[in-house]
């Protein structure tokens, strides 16, 4: 590390123009459907009608016969299975013998024109058994329902979760108010404007590469090694700007995979661009869950205890979804102290487009259960929402009950920020009936603290070329999915090589010339790719610094590195152009070239699932929701949200901002309308069970004209772990909005939805309820009966544990966790 | 993406060519206008042509023109924007463009004309789906199926009118011309729909709808309520065309109420409770509650049935309240936020 003053600031904090912000928006990008190449032939997946069945067989004749086609496969062709984490390889690219939902992929074809793919598709016949279905949590624990897969830990039960931190049964005794609530959350999807596209390119000596929509080109390099058979270093991804992820293009998909093997079997390019019907069935959208929260507070508000129960709906398929099991209960203890909790959570297999991660993953489910308990709990004890939440705030270096560690907090600040901007103190509470102001917070990881892999390398590399033109090449695995991080990764160079956006060349998200990069997920790229930017862009300084300050005659520490120049802070006037500069040490080094890589600090949590919430910083949220609220007819309408997100230190305010404002709009969509709902027809008639509307028309998400008004407040508080600084804002402004939404539907009428998406009609129930002397209240009334087991007993910090579980032998839990792996070396 | 299917177009001139060319070949010959709908649903492949007979270029359908008697005729390839923009219909039927405003998005309504929302084929969630789809649940009786899985004992089809223009021009009394080989007739406008899913249009394959004839307005009000989940884009879920005149006295000549969306044609709701008298908030609600009776949503759009009931009650209350001058009860925006000021 250098001893030199970091320039302050002439690019990082402020609103610097993105670096494809012109290609985008004249159309320039190229995105994966954007591709073409000659030779290319046409890919169309033939997916399930039946949600549950038997292949009897697959009759190829009539679609072989049309002209144009040129090749198939079907599962012979693809056996080995795969899936996102190495737990759940429960995927093929192909189904082998059974599909598991409407549109689970069967036969793959390629023709010269798209027009005959389609058309060859339709005149694939395939002969199915079909089987008895599974269309709910309730009917997955069913002890009667047939098991999807054999790797579940209990029927249909995919994955039971259950730890205790802390005596929570005695805590809840010790509170002067327990509230007990059952809650639900629908599931929804991510609905990216960009169908998944790819282009698979066979390049000679048997090797293949794919130009794909994904926000991990990685994860999809190592699946593509695993059902392809070749060597890793025979297969190249490159991951193409992505039309939004927001999660949904996190898992190595079938029609990647398909691609590439047609590829590899035609010899010539193979293209396919999903539909949009498609990219629902490859869904990985949020889980529908549903919860069961207990909570003990003191009659000061502070929380003595809590469990938490939860149970997913995770579709067909494994996908992320034990991390997503294990989120629903990991963040709990992040923002407040809550000083003993327990977790019990269970994820349930039904003949669904399998959930995974989105936008918040896992979180939110929880988040919005504990939101709106807290808001119950002030009401019940006659204190202001705002005050309960600021007088248990998590102090800064925390560490939870669960063995999490707080890093920096301005969660307060951002309380605080949100309730002076809405005028909170004189109006809710005060306002006439059908209008209401309500308030909640939320807390995100900046990266997951390890990777989806058990390794000890680094989640993010990257590598500097420096040369005597003066440019700057930089390549990192990092992968733009319009969230800005190509712009974050050159912003991070330029900043400590005192040059300009123009003066950086990027090279990205290309597994056979960048460094890896995890991927666009879990909020990582701006703290992980961040930190490996700013080492590799240090060290290149350093060398240069090196050179020049020989040659000067001067201490590197007097070196300055700014307005692409490199001169005598105490003689500004003396010094070179950056580009001589790196010929300087072009010249005493020989060619030019360092490289940055970053490695999370581990994790204080030593039990087995202490790897599912540790990461190198928090962010967190705050946020106040007015709504207006028609009595007649329980229609909702928002027109101000006021939020204000910890973001560290804005890199970039605009984009801060892009962000914090995308997030307010998918959490209005997901708080009032968005539902991932399917349709089961009568089982007399039929054993169809099929997603309700999959379309963008009829799959209702708010357009431009139902957003309302966002007050944005940027809370700075540069966490030591961020780069410069800063933290993530990608998922965090997600989570305040549901909870907010509701907690203010109950200050405009007084009643209690206590299930998203909130619709007109619940709330008319609800009213109903209250006017019948009722307690006001729509929601589900009861949680699903399920032995979740003996719980891992961990005790918590206060109690002076160690972050290991107690009991973890006496339940059978053999072997040491991924928090338990000996320190990376430090790099060289 | 989806494809459409292959195609023959054509692009007819004059009316009587376009008439000629779809009498040979009515059963798979669709008229194109602005292809919001057809388009769609071709590539769904739940409508089915060999032949497309684009309209955009026969002068007989084009041109809003107001006429010395006080009525105004609109080309039915005149497209939404230009009815919004139409400076003479904002002024004499701001409903008519109020509905038309509500209708789709800008995009859409700059393509969208107003004989093809007319003609608009009814919809289904178990029918506006892909070909895939459909095969997932064996298809429906509306295509290819002998099932209405809305109303799986049932002979009939209940695939909704989902035309934001048509229960406002029925509702202020307009009428279509209809032209063949055979000739042409003029007929109301609620005279062109058939309350049946598939045979949906009293125009027959053979017949183009040219022209619509708005009537002279003098002492009367329209307006439209649309109910929808979003405040763009999206279908009704319920309409509500309601059209009231009343003498200098203040009493009511003439009421006419029809609802959309909730059934396979535009609905006319009886209201005769308000003819000869003096707007009550009673008077209203009766005919409101009439209306409730009259509908019978079905599991078959956005939101629960039951819901949407209870909503024509509010909504058809709400329209004759604002015609009326009587206080609002309704407090929920009845159309979009940027919908065009009238």
């Amino acid at each position: 590390m250098s001893e030199k003053p970091t320039p302050k600031g002439a690019m990082i904090g402020t609103s610097f123009r993105r670096v494809d912000a012109v290609a985008k928006v004249t159309g320039r990008t190229r995105f994966a459907d954007d591709l073409n190449l000659p030779r290319q032939v046409h890919m169309k997946l033939v997916r399930s009608p039946h949600p549950y069945a038997r292949i009897r067989s697959i009759d190829l004749a009539a679609a072989k016969a049309l002209p144009g086609v040129v090749g198939f496969l079907t599962g012979k062709d693809v056996p080995e299975p795969f899936g996102i984490l190495p737990v759940s390889q429960d995927e093929h690219a192909l189904c082998q013998d059974v599909v598991r939902f409407v549109g689970d992929p069967v036969v793959a074809v390629a023709a010269l024109t798209e027009d005959q793919a389609e058309e060859a598709a339709r005149l694939v016949k395939v002969d199915y058994e079909p089987l008895e279905t599974v269309g709910s949590i309730e009917e997955g624990l069913l002890p009667t329902s047939a098991p999807l897969h054999g790797h579940a830990d209990e029927g249909n039960i995919h994955k039971k979760i259950t730890m205790q931190f802390g005596d929570v049964e005695a805590g809840l005794r010790e509170a002067d108010l327990v509230l007990e609530d059952v809650m639900f959350y629908e599931g929804n999807t991510h609905l990216p404007m960009e169908q998944h596209a790819s282009l698979a390119v066979p390049e000679g000596d048997g090797r293949i590469g794919i130009w794909s929509s994904t926000q991990t080109p990685h994860y999809l390099h190592r699946a593509l090694t695993k059902v392809l058979g070749l060597p890793a270093s025979r297969i190249r991804v490159v991951a193409q700007p992505n039309g939004g992820g927001f999660g949904g293009k996190s898992d190595p998909f079938h029609h990647e995979i398909c691609a590439a093997k047609m590829a590899l079997n035609l010899r010539r390019p193979v293209k396919i661009c999903l539909t949009r019907e498609e990219v629902f069935f490859c869904h990985r959208g949020r889980h529908p869950t549903l919860m069961h929260l207990r909570t003990g507070f003191k009659k000061d508000g502070t929380i003595t205890a809590q469990h938490l129960k939860t149970m997913l709906d995770g579709g067909g398929y494994g996908s992320y979804g034990v991390a997503s099991t294990y989120y629903t209960g990991a963040l709990q203890c992040v923002t407040y102290d809550v000083p003993r909790y327990r977790f019990d959570g269970a994820r349930i297999f039904t003949n669904k487009p399998p959930c995974g991660p989105k936008r918040g993953h896992g979180t939110p489910q929880p988040r919005f259960a504990l939101e709106v308990q807290l808001d119950k709990a002030a009401v019940a004890l006659g204190i202001d929402p705002a005050e309960l939440r600021l007088k248990q705030v998590q102090p800064a270096g925390a560490i939870t009950a669960n063995w999490l560690k707080v890093g920096s907090i301005g969660l307060k600040e951002c309380i605080d920020r949100v309730v002076a901007g809405s005028a909170w103190k004189e109006r809710r509470g005060r306002l006439p009936f059908g209008h209401g102001l309500g308030i909640a917070c939320g807390a995100y990881l900046c990266g997951a603290g390890l990777p989806i892999y058990w390794n000890h390398l680094p989640h993010s590399g990257v590598q500097i070329k420096l040369d005597r033109s003066g440019g700057v090449a930089v390549f990192c695995g990092e992968t733009e999915i319009g969230q800005g991080s190509d712009s974050i990764l050159a912003a991070c160079v330029a900043e400590i090589l005192g040059i300009a956006l123009e003066d950086i060349r990027l090279c990205v998200a290309d597994t056979d010339l960048t460094p890896v990069d995890l991927g666009s997920y879990s909020s990582r790229v701006t703290l992980m790719m961040g930190n490996a930017a700013i080492q590799a862009a240090e060290r290149a300084r350093d060398l240069i610094a090196k050179a020049v300050a020989e040659e000067m005659k001067l201490p590197t520490t007097r070196l300055v590195f700014a307005d692409r120049r490199v001169f005598d802070a105490e003689n500004p006037g003396v010094g070179k152009s950056f580009a001589e500069a790196v010929q300087v040490a072009e010249a005493r080094f020989g060619t030019l070239g360092t490289t940055g890589s970053y490695t999370p600090p581990r994790s204080p949590g030593k039990y087995r699932g202490a790897g599912v919430g540790p990461s190198p910083a928090y962010s967190y949220s705050a946020a106040v929701i007015e709504v207006k609220v028609d009595p007649e007819t329980g229609i909702v309408e928002v027109p101000t949200v006021w939020i204000a997100h910890d973001i560290g230190r804005s890199l970039n305010p605009t984009l801060v901002v892009g962000q914090v404002e995308g997030s307010v709009y998918m959490g209005l969509g997901e708080a009032l309308m968005e539902e991932s709902a399917f349709r089961r027809l009568p089982k007399s008639r039929s054993r169809a069970l099929v997603h309700k509307f999959p379309s963008m028309l009829e799959y209702k998400s708010p357009t431009f004209v139902d957003m309302p008004k966002v007050v944005t407040y940027l809370v700075e508080d540069p966490d030591p772990n961020g780069p410069f600084g800063a933290k993530e804002v990608g998922q965090g402004p997600l989570l305040p909005i549901m909870p907010a939404l509701c907690n203010a539907i109950y200050d405009a009428v007084g009643v209690r939805v206590d299930q998203v998406p909130v619709q007109p009609h619940m709330i008319l129930k609800a009213l109903e309820d209250k006017r019948r002397g009722g307690v006001g209240r729509f929601g589900p009334k009861s949680f699903p009966k399920l032995d979740y087991g003996t719980p891992l007993m961990v005790p918590t910090p206060k109690e002076g544990g160690d972050g290991r579980a107690v009991n973890a032998e006496e339940i059978g839990i053999k072997g040491g966790t991924m928090t338990d792996r000996p320190a990376a070396r430090t790099s060289p | 993406m989806m494809r459409l299917p292959s195609l023959q177009w054509a692009a007819p001139r004059t009316l009587t060519e376009l008439t000629t060319r779809l009498a040979a070949d009515p059963a798979s010959t669709k008229l194109l206008a602005g292809g919001t709908d057809l388009i769609p649903n071709l590539k769904r492949r739940h409508q089915h042509a060999r032949q497309l007979l684009w309209i955009g270029k026969i002068s007989e359908l084009q041109g809003i023109q107001p006429e010395a008697s006080g009525e105004v005729s609109l080309g039915a390839s005149t497209t939404l924007t230009a009815i919004t923009r139409s400076d003479h219909l904002r002024r004499h039927y701001p409903g008519l463009v109020r509905a038309v405003a509500s209708i789709s998005s800008p995009v859409l309504r700059n393509m969208g004309t107003i004989g093809g929302n007319l003609c608009l084929d009814t919809r289904c969630t178990y029918y506006n789906q892909s070909e895939e789809w459909r095969r997932s649940i064996d298809y429906c009786l509306k295509e290819a199926g002998d099932t209405c899985w809305v109303a799986p004992g049932s002979p009939r089809c209940w695939a909704i009118s989902a035309s934001d223009s048509a229960p406002l021009l029925a509702a202020i009394g307009a009428k279509v011309s209809l032209h063949s080989v055979a000739g042409e007739r003029e007929i109301d406008v609620e005279k062109l729909f058939v309350d049946d899913g598939i045979q949906y249009l009293a125009k027959r394959p053979d017949e183009v709808l040219t022209r619509i004839r708005l009537p002279a307005v003098s002492h009367s009000r329209s307006t439209y309520w649309k109910l929808r989940r979003r405040h763009s884009i999206d279908f009704p879920v319920l309409g509500v065309g309601a059209m009231v005149a009343s003498d200098g006295g203040g009493r009511i000549t003439a009421a006419r109420v029809f609802l959309g969306a909730v059934a396979s044609a535009p609905l006319s709701v009886d209201t005769s409770a308000l003819l000869g008298q003096l707007p009550t908030e009673e008077l209203v609600h009766t005919v409101a509650e009439r209306a409730r009776d009259l509908a019978t949503p079905l599991d078959n759009t956005d939101f629960t049935l039951q819901w949407r009931r209870r909503m024509v009650h509010s909504y058809v209350d709400g329209a004759l309240r604002e015609l009326c001058g009587l206080p609002a009860k309704v407090v929920a925006p009845r159309e979009g936020r940027f919908a065009i000021e009238v």
